[in-house]
């Protein structure tokens, strides 16, 4: 079944965030308004954040996806330190890893190999950025 | 692999142990039972209430666009300055028609972001206000268990609801920007009592002077006792850092005056009033909804002129309260 909307008691909490230098956050900012106009509840990073800063605000938000858009070319090298980040944890993540922006398929193997979910694509219309987000969140009461 | 939904049958058996040591993650999903008022929540709160009372906090209020985020940003690196650890809750409204929301309070307080002395979390409302109220409420003791040396709450005045939660606060700064007009108007509406300081920011811009001015007006006219606090309006650009450490001393001296002059107890007794209040409305209100057995045969003998709504409605209270 498709859905546009979530509908659920409980709002998914996503964090959108943009790392490195990489000054384009047109994409993002629509996906942030995609998904609170489904019921999300949407926290952006704003731009130029570091991997580590990405993770703390990730943590202390209790998020359930991290979205990271990279349009840097430097998606490899960020996601490997994001994942070495999440590693020293004192305890495992509980979030759902999510990649947006421009990648070569190989690359996407590779990600998926580490450990994100899904990688969105810079064509990826809204409806699938919201489907996939309900795909990775399960339905909960409270 | 991170597909993490292992999240949700997580055990979180020693959660209070590890708010009370200040961990992060533990802090974090306290805060998420308590914004979704989980059936755990009561009792883990419970748990750290011994720990509560200890920390400042401080509120800052203000109509959207005047700088709060950018404000708090400055205020928390000049705390952090001072070698103290602080918690920030930031509350931006959800959208009444999809619920959703876009929190973006952190994009202005990013050179916090990787300090472990620094714990911020955006809230959103959600809907109901008076769910809010307690949610934020009860997030600002999970901080302050957590020994959190200053709580800064983060809120859009607006209405009545938003006076009460950021009631909260031991001190309340309530910011204004020159040239927005109705600034005084806003203030006169409901935040002027409230108010322990007022904060002009971004006062580098044409109008400040008139601003104060009229401020200070409305200050002036406000009823005064002898040995009260004199509400000062202190001058900001939060952009530049300008008067932020001022600010954070004028904070520092409300709170050595609260102490002072037992007026921190005041607040302390206050806040407990008002929560114990909010606790007994949703310990009775809670059974009076469609639905619940009782409930529903109230109804019915009102409807058919057996009862009337008031001893109907006693009849309820006096029933065993449900465990909640």
């Amino acid at each position: 079944m498709s859905q546009t909307v979530s509908n659920r008691e409980i709002p998914i909490r996503v964090m959108l965030a943009k790392i490195g230098l990489d000054g384009h956050d047109r994409g993002v900012k629509v996906v942030a308004r995609t998904l609170r106009d489904a019921g999300m509840e949407v926290i952006y990073t704003g731009l130029h954040r570091s991997p580590d800063q990405v993770v703390a605000a990730a943590v202390q938000e209790d998020v359930d996806v991290l979205g990271v858009s990279l349009l840097s070319g430097a998606h490899m090298s960020i996601f490997r330190r994001i994942f070495d980040l999440l590693d020293a944890l004192p305890e495992p993540h509980r979030f759902t890893l999510l990649a947006g922006g421009v990648m070569p398929d190989e690359d996407v193997e590779e990600l998926h190999r580490l450990g994100v979910a899904a990688v969105l694509g810079q064509d990826t219309p809204p409806e699938s950025i919201v489907e996939t987000v309900l795909r990775m969140v399960p339905v909960r009461s409270r | 692999m991170s597909l993490a939904p292992s999240a949700y049958m997580a055990d979180d058996s020693d959660i209070v142990a590890r708010v009370l040591d200040g961990e992060h993650g533990a802090i974090a999903r306290m805060l998420t039972q308590v914004e979704r008022r989980t059936p755990a929540v009561n009792d883990l709160l419970a748990a750290l209430h011994h720990a509560t009372g200890r920390a400042h906090v401080v509120g800052v209020t203000g109509p959207a666009g005047s700088g709060k985020s950018t404000l708090v940003a400055g205020l928390a690196a000049a705390y952090r300055r001072t070698g103290r650890s602080l918690g920030i809750l930031a509350v931006d409204p959800s959208s009444v028609i999809t619920g959703g929301a876009i929190l973006g309070d952190r994009i202005r307080m990013s050179d916090l972001g990787s300090d472990p002395d620094v714990f911020i979390r955006s809230m959103a409302t959600r809907g109901a206000l008076g769910g809010l109220s307690r949610a934020v409420l009860d997030g600002v003791s999970v901080l302050d268990a957590a020994g959190m040396d200053v709580v800064i709450l983060e809120t859009v005045g607006v209405g009545q609801a938003e006076v009460d939660v950021i009631s909260v606060a031991q001190t309340i700064a309530v910011v204004s920007v020159p040239g927005l007009g109705d600034e005084v108007q806003a203030i006169k509406a409901g935040l002027l009592e409230i108010a322990d300081i007022h904060v002009v920011n971004k006062s580098d811009r044409p109008g400040a002077d008139r601003t104060v001015a009229e401020i200070r007006d409305v200050v002036r006219h406000s009823p005064h006792r002898e040995g009260q606090w004199k509400v000062p309006i202190q001058q900001t650009v939060a952009s530049s850092h300008e008067g932020i450490d001022d600010l954070m001393r004028i904070f520092d001296d409300h709170a050595a005056w609260l102490a002072g002059n037992g007026a921190r107890t005041d607040s302390h007794r206050r806040n407990a009033a008002t929560r114990i209040r909010w606790a007994a409305e949703e310990l009775v209100l809670g059974r009076f909804r469609t639905g619940d057995t009782a409930f529903d045969a109230a109804v019915e003998t009102v409807v058919s002129r057996q009862s009337d709504p008031v001893s109907a409605a006693r009849k309820l209270i006096a029933g065993p309260i449900a465990n909640c």
